[in-house]
């Protein structure tokens, strides 16, 4: 098994993909000769050529129509938003076609297309390089979200996304793009969407998050560990539709659950998984449901000082979870 | 002169490693700030490295081809002038810790910090969903549990760990448990006793106040009041009796009555005669709630009431159906004596099957019993009041009193008493010197 980055994962999800169906087409942003503003669709151009490596105007709403259009027509299309943030003037496209068109015609059509945008902060990228958008998204029946923490579950997610026949938002973190590098099976594979993935056992205390987060809660984990507190993760993986039972049996483990996100703390992805366990896990419990999120700020600052204090970091996760074990 | 650290700079949004691929400078090399010292390779970009300073080059940390996280240490670099940033940056840091020392110190001797932790119980009785289902589920008692969590709160796994040893603590086994507990163990096991409502009412008594401990006969009578308001669906009804004649029938003999018995012939034995005989022809009335059945006594057994300072007795004036009124006068008189005297015996407190109780007597014209556990009724009879009342097409100075009736709802329906209630009245209101012997 071969060791790559989170963003070689990407590309050689994408690369395989188009090998296997030539349906499957990109379009984006600078995704062709440039190879895309973060290297994700490196080669592609020179390998597949411009009629399946679409290089689009700065309308982020016809990226998303033209995907969907295509998609109706029997196309496997996997669009990039430059930025998460910029997907904002493609939402009415996503959400009131894309969701919503299999539902709508009874089943005549569907939107087989693949979403992929870069989201999170910790790179000094400001207000419109930072955001997470996964809760725009997350209350669309229709759509999946996918947000996968590493090299492994990227590939195996993103072949399964492409290969979905409805629509689906690949979320993937930039910051995690070259610092996070992982072994990937050479041979072809999918995972499962709307399945999360225990990234830890442990006994002590649950923390469930996805994303960038996985990993900060992994390195407190560790650290914990010196203490003698033993850490479960769970890795959300697909943060809409939630994996119920994978967040039942989490929490129930050890009654203890800390949930972790960078994104705003407010109307989330885990106040949905808060209300998860508060329905199902009452005699589980034996400690209040804490959540550890982004302040409920419009978006993450670019001065140091102010993007230290928004972004998540292993620091504020192992605190957290400290504070939990001892509660 | 100060040494200065030069880092590896963020070179990109998702860049957090760069790749040295030359180095501009050698140590020794007069540099300005801003100067390239560095070509730097990342996946996104190709980049020259400023220098953070104006100064020389000491050291080159990291080697050509080197892949460096981003803020890690790339070179130092040694500044002129006020510089001298090494020194007191050092001392400081050498102060920081002799600072914290003292801090540090306190927290080891955490001898004295961590019985601190274990006094403060404030926690102990805050019990989760979980630790109480697991608590009821192993029957485990958690007063005799030492909790681990903040505060002395019991944590999951402190129950799932003795669930696992085994070694269960039940309720009534105790263990040596920390003696600061046991008054807090006393008192919660003597609040659920019978009277006291379960929780027993946080009040404080202020200053000057007096406080009164609940013991004996106080404990005994709170005990069935609760037992029976708590258990007993009451309803409550009322007549209005003129006892205009009974009145007069009682004046014309009270006096020589006395002379020849020695005690006096007051009402309430000629009410209880009444009930008596009403009971007779209503056994509804003389029964009790025994869950599954009702049960009708045989013997009409009637319990009056009787105060003595702070307390109340319900002596039985036994068989009353088949006594006189003299009969029941002189078992009221005798009961009533004995009880003043404190000289009742358990078999004067037995069988009773219905109540009767004499509210009259403290000037009461109206009033709500609480029936006397297990008895299905219980009968007030209030204040003979001269009242103007129509009767015969003209107002005339009748003697009324109000007979109120409390009544189990399980067992009897409002027909039933009010036709008991009825006849009460109908024997009252004809008792008169014509038909009426009290002997």
């Amino acid at each position: 098994m071969a060791v790559i980055s989170y963003i070689q994962a990407v590309t050689q999800a994408l690369k395989e993909e188009m090998k296997r169906d030539e349906k499957v087409f990109v379009l984006g942003e600078d995704v062709g000769k440039r190879g895309g503003v973060f290297r994700a669709t490196d080669g592609l151009y020179d390998e597949f050529g411009e009629d399946r490596v679409l290089d689009t105007p700065l309308a982020e709403s016809a990226i998303a129509g033209v995907g969907i259009g295509a998609a109706m027509y029997g196309m496997r299309p996997v669009a990039e938003m430059q930025f998460a943030d910029f997907i904002m003037p493609a939402v009415n496209q996503i959400i009131s076609e894309a969701a919503k068109i299999r539902y709508r015609s009874n089943n005549d059509w569907s939107a087989p297309i693949t979403i992929r945008a870069p989201y999170g902060g910790g790179v000094h990228g400001a207000l419109y390089h930072s955001q997470s958008v996964e809760a725009v998204f997350a209350n669309q029946p229709g759509l999946k979200i996918v947000m996968p923490s590493t090299p492994y579950d990227v590939k195996g997610l993103l072949k399964a996304s492409i290969r979905d026949n409805d629509p689906v938002l690949f979320f993937e973190h930039k910051r995690a793009y070259r610092l996070i590098k992982g072994e990937v099976p050479d041979e072809d594979y999918t995972l499962p969407i709307g399945k999360a993935d225990v990234k830890r056992e442990g006994s002590d205390i649950t923390v469930i998050t996805y994303g960038l987060c996985v990993h900060f809660a992994l390195q407190a984990a560790e650290k914990l560990a010196e203490e003698g507190i033993d850490a479960h993760i769970l890795d959300l993986r697909t943060v809409y539709p939630l994996d119920k039972e994978g967040i039942i049996e989490a929490a129930s483990k050890t009654g203890k659950v800390l949930l972790v996100t960078e994104d705003n703390k407010e109307g989330g992805i885990i106040s949905e998984v808060s209300a998860i366990i508060s329905e199902n896990c009452l005699f589980d419990l034996d400690a209040p449901v804490q959540r550890l999120a982004g302040p409920d700020i419009p978006s993450m600052p670019y001065a140091p000082t102010m993007e230290k204090h928004f972004m998540m970091n292993p620091d504020k996760v192992e605190k957290a979870m400290r504070d939990l074990a001892e509660f | 002169m100060g040494l200065e650290k030069i880092n590896m700079p963020q070179l990109g949004e998702s860049v957090t490693e760069g790749t040295i691929s030359t180095w501009l400078v050698q140590p020794g090399d007069q540099v300005n700030k801003y100067d390239p010292i560095a070509e730097v390779m990342t996946d996104k970009v190709n980049a020259e490295v400023p220098s953070s300073f104006s100064g020389v080059i000491k050291e080159l940390v990291a080697s050509e081809g080197d892949t460096i996280e981003v803020g890690e240490l790339m070179c130092y670099i040694e500044i002129e002038g006020a510089g001298s940033a090494e020194e007191p940056e050092k001392e400081e840091n050498k102060q920081a810790p002799a600072q914290e020392t003292p801090v540090a110190e306190e927290k080891p001797s955490a001898a004295s910090t961590k019985p601190e932790k274990k006094q403060d119980k404030g926690n102990k009785k805050r019990y989760s969903p979980a630790v109480m289902t697991l608590a009821q589920e192993h029957d485990i008692d958690l007063n005799q549990v030492d909790g681990s969590g903040r505060g002395g709160r019991i944590t999951r796994k402190d129950i799932e760990k003795i669930i696992a040893s085994g070694d269960i603590p039940k309720a009534g086994e105790e263990k040596a448990e920390a003696p600061a507990e046991q008054p807090v163990q006393a008192e919660q096991k003597a609040a659920p006793t019978p009277g006291s409502s379960p929780q027993t009412p946080n009040v404080q008594a202020g200053e000057g106040d007096i406080e009164i401990p609940v013991t004996g006969v106080r404990k005994a009578i709170a005990a069935n009041m609760v037992k029976s308001k708590t258990e007993i669906p009451h309803a409550w009804m009322m007549v209005e009796v003129d006892v205009t004649n009974l009145v007069e029938l009682r004046n014309a003999k009270k006096n020589q009555f006395k002379q020849q018995e020695g005690f006096s012939l007051t009402y309430f034995a000629f009410f209880v005669k009444a009930v008596a005989q009403a009971l007779k022809e209503y056994p509804q009335l003389n029964s009790m709630w025994a869950g599954e059945k009702i049960i009708q006594r045989k013997a009409i057994n009637l319990n009056i009431a009787v105060a003595k300072d702070d307390q109340l007795f319900v002596p039985v004036i036994k068989d009353a159906d088949e006594k006189s009124i003299k009969g029941i006068a002189k078992d009221i008189t005798d009961l009533a004596n004995k009880a003043r005297q404190g000289k009742l015996t358990s078999k004067d407190m037995e069988g009773g099957t219905f109540t009767v109780n004499n509210t009259g007597s403290f000037g009461s014209v109206q009033s709500m019993g609480v029936i006397n556990h297990p008895q299905a009724a219980i009968l007030q009879v209030e204040s003979i009041v001269k009242k103007p009342v129509y009767q015969n097409g003209m107002f005339g100075a009748r003697d009324m009193v109000n007979l109120c009736l409390s009544l189990d709802h399980r067992v009897l329906d409002g027909l039933v008493a009010g036709n008991f209630l009825a006849r009460v009245k109908e024997i009252l209101e004809k008792m008169s010197e014509d038909n009426t012997s009290v002997y």
